[in-house]
């Protein structure tokens, strides 16, 4: 277990490791002179010249990369060129709305998926696995962006239920900011737990096609005994994959989303940066995500062991 | 014993043909994009109005004889507007998944062909690499250095197309190439690269158009999440995603523009994703054979 | 009164009649054999004792079980039946057992449901169950998961399972059909111990006549979803009243007759040469820093085959055979020794080994995996004419492709048809076709009957007989299936842990084993004959 562990974290590392040079190349090598890319074809001379020494565009490809990534070991993202504050800072302040937004959405996910996915296969073919297909099909066929649009029309500007964007602010109480969340968090959830659930019932019905199903069947078992304490867990592992999976449609798919709903979160700092082309906000924040879907990955991994006794032999 | 190889013969076209029809998924996926595919056809030479063509005093009216979908704020004719937009949707979805196919199919067969070896896991340590970006975000970035564009969107999607072909057809490479008839190939002397060519693809060419459908979609979904961002084709043509991030702060006055091309963008996927399920169906009789 | 009771058993799936007039019984203590070929129904009948069928399936007649009717019982009831009055083993040890379960786990969980028990009485029924059918504690703690077991302890696992509650009645569906001659004979002795002590009845289902001979009581043979012919074994095997019967026993008695015994083998020369052939895997590394292991998969071979001769390589699974025979085809590369084939030395390099394929072809044991499914016969035959630098052409080729087909028994036409169009058995002769359009001096047949049916096999052994002795080709005859390669070879090869422990005469080697590993191996293998033979002595005295 140790030393599947370590290679798991060897191998998390070099990712994050080529993550970080083709990030950095995307934004420091792909637009020749990244000064000139963010201020634009009008800028002045000396403002240019200012910004090229903040990037230290002076010095070596290699040698900024390497203080970029020495900086960013150390907690120190460089200073947003827009915002004219420490990226640190921002990302914190931003990550406070970011984080539970992810959380709250992966949770509806989950709490809608698994009992959906589990009923419909354990209902083959009857009318509430029709319903549940033909409802998740649907599901899957909508643009989180477009649900966000009609929950926003529906709810907040015909209904009045919830505000119509902006984030109440965690001071003005923990119900208060989840109420400002709920209606990103259900946009962001829908297809997500639309795909899940389907991947949750075929993986419940491939499982329950397994020999080891009959066997506890003729052990005694009901159906639903056997389904329960026998097909679940075997079904898991690929439906696992996908969650990780899903941790990064559901940060890219923020981006999108803060956006819809104005709340100032880390896709929002994001997509502003590149609007206002703030290389330095959109490397660091870019290479903070991409770390966090790696870690996802990991744990991910991490589960599939503490589930499946044969790879904890294997690796 | 009796068990059905599961890939096809020619001669079994009709049998596939037949068992196509009784599919209601597929019947009812195919109709939906038959519909979106002819609508995007049907543009290339006519449309109700021209697409850009703006008229301010007739601007946000709704469903009319003259303008079915009503207009927009500008007065320009929704339902050209989405004709055009469809025709960019698929456009640009298509090209990605084509550039997936075209580069993580040969990608998967090579590293399949030459399972174990540092190649192969070059190969797949590079395709978990693209799997940890988030492929929007990373889309968002290419657009954004490039300049966005239809061209540039296409290829940021493509970009994460092709480890999801290279994936799929390298595992089901890997099962066929221990499959005995494989082994006769190599014992017949048959080489790496002509077995690859020969034996394996025909045999995941099922498997790699019903993926191509999903990628499909989902390349019309990503297409239409670049274009709200505004990182698609850019004005004057049109395009779903663009028409809909118009539509968000009006949706109280004109709420159908931001239905309407929130609708085809839904019938669309929805159509492709069913005509996916039900090729899926078709194809694998394990699936076939359970519905009996 | 018996303790099971079939009377008119009808099934069906969808309109698809399955099983027909199905009158069985068994007695407290009794061990009923069932027989019958692939699609005989023979497991569909025991899945309808404990109602385990599909969806659709509608069943009709009577199973009195005691004096309960079976047929139309509510589904909890059935639920507080199975395992507990009647318990099932099944055919494949390796996907029978939940792999994220322990062991005991699973052999408890049979308690709990039935008994009420808490969970630490009933893992102490689980332990002596398992001390019972042969794990005892020391190497197989209640805490081991079933992919740490070989599969012959798999099945004893499940057989804990079924046993736990010591049912009234057994039902075994081939459990010892994936398992080693050797493992099996373990299992069928562990299951005779088991009805001995419980006193319970066990219906055995097998294909294996020579099993059922020797462990059932009385026998029922299956044919089409009917009962042919029952009785107590040895007067069944004695009058064979129904066709079907003495047919599927000389099948498995088959002995193909060799026509030509002319070629004087000693004076032939040698085919194939091995000599010394080592070949070595790779193990997985165990940590990132350790050197990978090694595993001498086959250790220091040598053997020669002589033209026209059939000779054997027999051995369980795991012992080597497989991967001698990719290494004498060149699919994979030995790591030392030397491989000979009418006068070609294998080589390293790619090129060479064209040549050396020219002289040998195989045959694999899948008939349905051995085609690619997309071409039609003519140009599956054909395959192997890419060994040829002059390969014919056009009317040549078409006529080569037609010999080939009609060697084999197949017509010229069936040249123009797809590989789903044909029955396993024609499928194996259009991959012996395939193999003779080189004209090869050495056919290598892997496991080539081991995936057919007794009289489809029968028909294919007689085939490769005729061909040897008509053309001089030699075999080299792969199987775990001892009777096959005693019944079609001239010499055999024992394999046992990537070593060849002995060689000779089959018929010598057979009644006459020297080596330890040959005689358990024999022993454990026996024909029906003999089982008969041997009953029927212990029921005289």
């Amino acid at each position: 277990m140790t030393s599947f562990l370590f290679g798991r974290i060897v191998s998390m590392a070099i990712s994050l490791l080529v993550a970080s040079i083709i990030i950095f190349a995307i934004l420091e090598i792909l637009p020749g002179d990244p000064a000139q890319f963010m201020l634009g074809v009008n800028a002045q001379p000396d403002t240019l010249q200012a910004l090229r020494t903040q990037l230290g565009l002076d010095q070596p490809v290699i040698l900024r990369y390497f203080s970029w990534m020495a900086g960013m070991l150390h907690g120190d993202f460089g200073i947003s060129y827009t915002y004219r504050s420490p990226v640190t800072e921002l990302v914190l302040q931003r990550v406070a709305v970011s984080a539970p937004l992810a959380l709250y959405a992966l949770t509806l996910t989950i709490l809608v998926a698994f009992p959906a996915g589990i009923i419909a296969a354990a209902r083959r073919n009857s009318a509430t696995d029709l319903t549940v297909m033909g409802a998740t099909q649907i599901g899957v066929a909508v643009p989180n962006f477009w649900f966000a649009i009609i929950l926003m029309w529906v709810f907040a500007v015909t209904l009045h239920w919830f505000s119509a964007g902006g984030f109440a602010g965690w001071n003005k109480g923990f119900f208060e900011g989840i109420k400002s969340l709920t209606l990103p968090a259900i946009a962001l959830a829908l297809p997500q737990a639309s795909i899940l659930a389907r991947v949750m019932r075929s993986s419940l019905l491939d499982t329950l096609g397994e020999d080891y199903i009959r066997t506890a069947r003729a052990k005694g078992l009901s159906q639903n005994k056997t389904l329960w304490r026998h097909a679940v867990r075997n079904a898991l592992i690929p439906v696992l994959t996908i969650v990780g999976l899903q941790f990064s449609f559901l940060l890219a798919g923020a981006i999108i989303i803060e956006n819809v709903f104005y709340l100032p979160g880390l896709g929002r700092l994001i997509f502003q940066g590149i609007t206002q082309r703030d290389l330095i906000t959109v490397k660091s924040v870019v290479m903070l995500l991409v770390f966090a879907v790696i870690f996802v990955n990991f744990l991910v991994e991490v589960a599939y062991v503490l589930i499946d006794p044969r790879l904890r032999h294997q690796r | 014993m009796s068990e059905v190889s599961p890939v096809i013969s020619e001669s079994r076209t009709r049998e596939l043909l037949r068992s196509a029809l009784r599919s209601r998924s597929f019947v009812a996926g195919a109709i939906l994009t038959a519909i979106i595919l002819l609508s995007a056809l049907t543009s290339l030479v006519w449309t109700p109005y021209d697409f850009a063509a703006q008229d301010i005093p007739n601007k946000l009216q709704g469903f009319s004889a003259e303008h079915w979908f009503g207009t927009d704020q500008y007065g320009r004719d929704v339902f050209s507007m989405i004709l055009v937009g469809a025709r960019t949707s698929i456009i640009v979805a298509l090209l990605a998944v084509g550039l997936g196919i075209g580069l993580g199919v040969p990608l998967g067969l090579l590293a399949a062909a030459v399972r174990g070896t540092l190649l192969d896991e070059v190969v797949m340590r590079g395709n978990d690499l693209v799997f940890a970006f988030p492929a929007l975000l990373i889309a968002i970035l290419i657009t954004a250095v490039f300049g966005p564009s239809a061209i540039n969107a296409m290829i940021a999607i493509g970009i994460f197309n092709i480890p999801v072909f290279a994936r799929l057809s390298r595992a089901a490479a890997l099962s066929l190439w221990t499959r005995e008839f494989v082994l006769a190939a190599r014992v017949a002397g048959k080489g790496t690269a002509r077995i690859s060519v020969e034996h394996i693809l025909p045999n995941i060419a099922n498997t790699l158009i019903v993926q191509g459908t999903i990628q499909f979609s989902l390349g019309i979904l990503a297409e239409a999440a670049l274009a709200y961002v505004g990182l698609g084709a850019q004005p004057p043509i049109p395009s779903w995603g663009k028409m809909l991030a118009d539509s968000q702060t009006l949706v109280s006055l004109a709420p159908h523009l931001a239905i309407i091309p929130g609708l085809a963008i839904v019938l669309t996927v929805l159509g492709l994703n069913l005509m996916g399920d039900g090729l899926r169906d078709i194809f694998d009789p394990r699936t076939r054979r359970s519905r009996q | 009164m018996s303790l099971l009771a079939i009377k008119n058993l009808t099934l069906g799936i969808g309109r698809t009649p399955i099983l027909r007039d199905i009158d069985l019984e068994v007695d407290e203590g009794e061990i009923l054999g069932i027989i019958g070929e692939s699609g005989s129904g023979k497991s569909m009948t025991a899945l309808s004792i404990l109602r385990l069928l599909p969806h659709a399936a509608e069943l009709g007649g009577s199973i009195r079980f005691e004096d309960m009717e079976i047929v139309g019982r509510s589904e909890a009831e059935m639920c507080s039946l199975r395992g507990n009055e009647i318990g099932m083993i099944f055919q494949e040890p390796m996907t029978a057992l939940n792999p994220v379960k322990t062991i005991g786990d699973q052999v408890a969980e049979t308690v709990m449901i039935h008994s009420g028990k808490s969970r630490a009485e009933a893992r102490v029924i689980a332990r002596e169950t398992l001390n019972r059918v042969g794990l005892p504690e020391e190497q197989f703690p209640l805490g081991r998961y079933p992919h740490e077991l070989s599969g012959g302890q798999r099945q004893r696992v499940v057989i804990a399972m079924a046993i736990a509650l010591r049912p009234r009645l057994l039902i075994a569906d081939e459990p010892t059909t994936a398992l080693d001659v050797t493992t099996q004979a373990q299992i069928l002795d562990l299951l005779k111990k088991l009805v001995n002590e419980d006193g319970m009845a066990l219906i055995f289902i097998t294909h294996d006549l020579a099993v059922v001979a020797d462990l059932a009581d009385r026998i029922a043979i299956m044919q089409q979803g009917e009962v042919v012919e029952q009785g107590e074994t040895l007067s069944v095997f004695e009058t064979m009243h129904h066709p079907y019967t003495k047919a599927l026993f000389s099948a498995s008695q088959h002995v193909p007759e060799r026509k030509v015994h002319g070629v004087d083998l000693d004076r032939s020369h040698a085919v194939v040469r091995v000599n010394g052939m080592v070949r070595d895997y790779r193990l997985p590394r165990k940590s990132l820093f350790a050197a990978p292991g090694q595993f001498r998969a086959v250790n220091n071979v040598s053997f020669t085959i002589r033209r026209g001769e059939n000779v054997g390589l027999v051995g369980e699974s795991g012992c080597g055979k497989s991967t001698l025979t990719r290494a004498l085809l060149a699919l994979e590369r030995m790591q030392g020794g030397h491989v000979e084939v009418d006068g070609v030395v294998l080589a390293e390099d790619a090129a060479n080994s064209r040549d050396i394929r020219r002289k040998m072809q195989v045959v694999f044991q899948d008939p349905y995996g051995s085609f690619n499914p997309r071409h039609k016969v003519e140009r599956l035959v054909a395959e192997p004419f890419h060994l040829l630098d002059d390969a014919p052409q056009g009317a040549d080729r078409r006529h080569a492709i037609e010999a080939a087909l009609e060697e084999v028994g197949l017509l010229a036409s069936d040249a123009h048809k797809f590989i789903h169009e044909f029955s396993g058995g024609q499928r194996q002769r259009i991959a012996i076709a395939r193999a003779l359009i080189i004209k090869p001096s050495l056919i290598i047949l892997d496991e080539a009957v081991s995936a057919l049916d007794v009289s489809i096999r029968a028909q294919i052994l007689d085939l490769l007989t005729d061909l040897s002795d008509r053309l001089g080709i030699s075999f080299l005859f792969i199987s775990h299936d001892l009777s096959v390669v005693r019944s079609i070879t001239d010499r055999v090869m024992v394999m046992q842990r990537g070593e060849i422990i002995e060689e000779g005469e089959t018929e010598s080697v057979f009644a006459n084993p020297q080596h330890p590993y040959t005689q358990k191996l024999v022993a454990a293998s026996p024909s029906v004959e003999h089982v008969l033979a041997a009953r029927r002595q212990r029921q005289a005295t």
